[in-house]
């Protein structure tokens, strides 16, 4: 894969990070049913391999490549990579919340934010609507009004 | 590992954001009529340009948005098939004023100005052409 040039938005084949919400919602309803800790600890390395290192590090994405794409073809247009990035980064604060609630036994904390989580990745797989992205705006808004006060 | 209590969550969660999802997608970019009597007028020191002479699309943008760049080039063709109609996009980051002003929630928020500047529409997702279209044929009616 060529080196993008530098400081020009990243530009990513849009099924992938479908894909990779596909897998997350997997994963994320597998440790509400299994109450495991360790597993979603893992999904937390896994948001942030993409929400740090870029979507295509993360190993959801080598799956997609290696996997998924070689049987789709080539995609009908490339999207910027910045706003489902953003929004791994947010399903990465979730899932270290999760996490340390199931794995310090206070397993409500760990439902809930794996719950939460779930549901983002639910709706960026079924609906393609990314949950984290909205919350962008709201964040900036708040952010600002903070800042006044 | 007995303990259903997670499994009744991500039922919880499964079937709200099946709700809401179809919800959304049905509600999705719809330019909805927003009352030409009390509407919002914006002028040209708002938008930091000119209006259009017959009609101005803004469309509301942040950089972390995905179906932004998509809704722009939509907008753009139409605007471009349309005399008299100017296509203006705001960084919503930039302009948290305006934002605050015009209640934008999400982006892309797209408004439909009449010649005077009235929001006569408002769509926030992305529009569909046909939407555009008939609310901009609305907008220059006037």
């Amino acid at each position: 894969m060529p080196d993008p040039i530098p400081g020009a938005p990243v530009r990513v084949d849009p099924r992938g990070p479908r894909f990779a919400a596909a897998l997350t919602t997997l994963v994320l309803f597998l440790v509400l049913a299994t109450g495991s800790g360790v597993l979603l600890a893992a999904q937390a390395v896994v948001f942030a391999l993409g929400a740090f290192l870029g979507l295509r590090r993360s190993p959801y994405a080598w799956v997609y490549r290696r996997l998924v794409r070689p049987r789709l073809g080539p995609p009908g247009e490339l999207e910027d990579e910045r706003p489902p990035r953003f929004a791994q980064g947010v399903g990465l604060a979730f899932a270290v919340a999760g996490a340390a609630g199931y794995l310090s036994g206070a397993t409500w904390l760990g439902i809930g934010a794996t719950a939460a989580a779930l549901a983002a990745a639910f709706l960026n797989a079924a609906f393609g609507y990314c949950l984290g992205c909205e919350a962008y705006l709201l964040a900036v808004r708040g952010r600002a009004r903070l800042g006044e006060g | 590992m007995t303990d259903p209590t997670g499994l009744v969550a991500a039922g919880a969660v499964l079937a709200a954001a099946t709700g809401f999802g179809v919800f959304r997608s049905r509600r999705d970019g719809r330019l909805r009529d927003t009352g030409r009597e009390a509407a919002l007028r914006l002028s040209p020191a708002d938008l930091g340009t000119s209006l259009g002479e017959r009609a101005t699309l803004v469309q509301f943008s942040t950089s972390l948005c995905a179906t932004c760049p998509g809704t722009r080039r939509l907008l753009a063709g139409v605007a471009a098939e349309s005399p008299g109609v100017r296509l203006v996009e705001i960084d919503a980051e930039a302009r948290l004023d305006l934002v605050r002003r015009v209640e934008v929630m999400r982006t892309p928020t797209v408004l439909v100005l009449d010649r005077a500047g009235r929001v006569v529409r408002r769509a926030s997702g992305a529009p569909s052409r046909a939407d555009v279209t008939s609310a901009l044929a609305l907008a220059t009616a006037h």
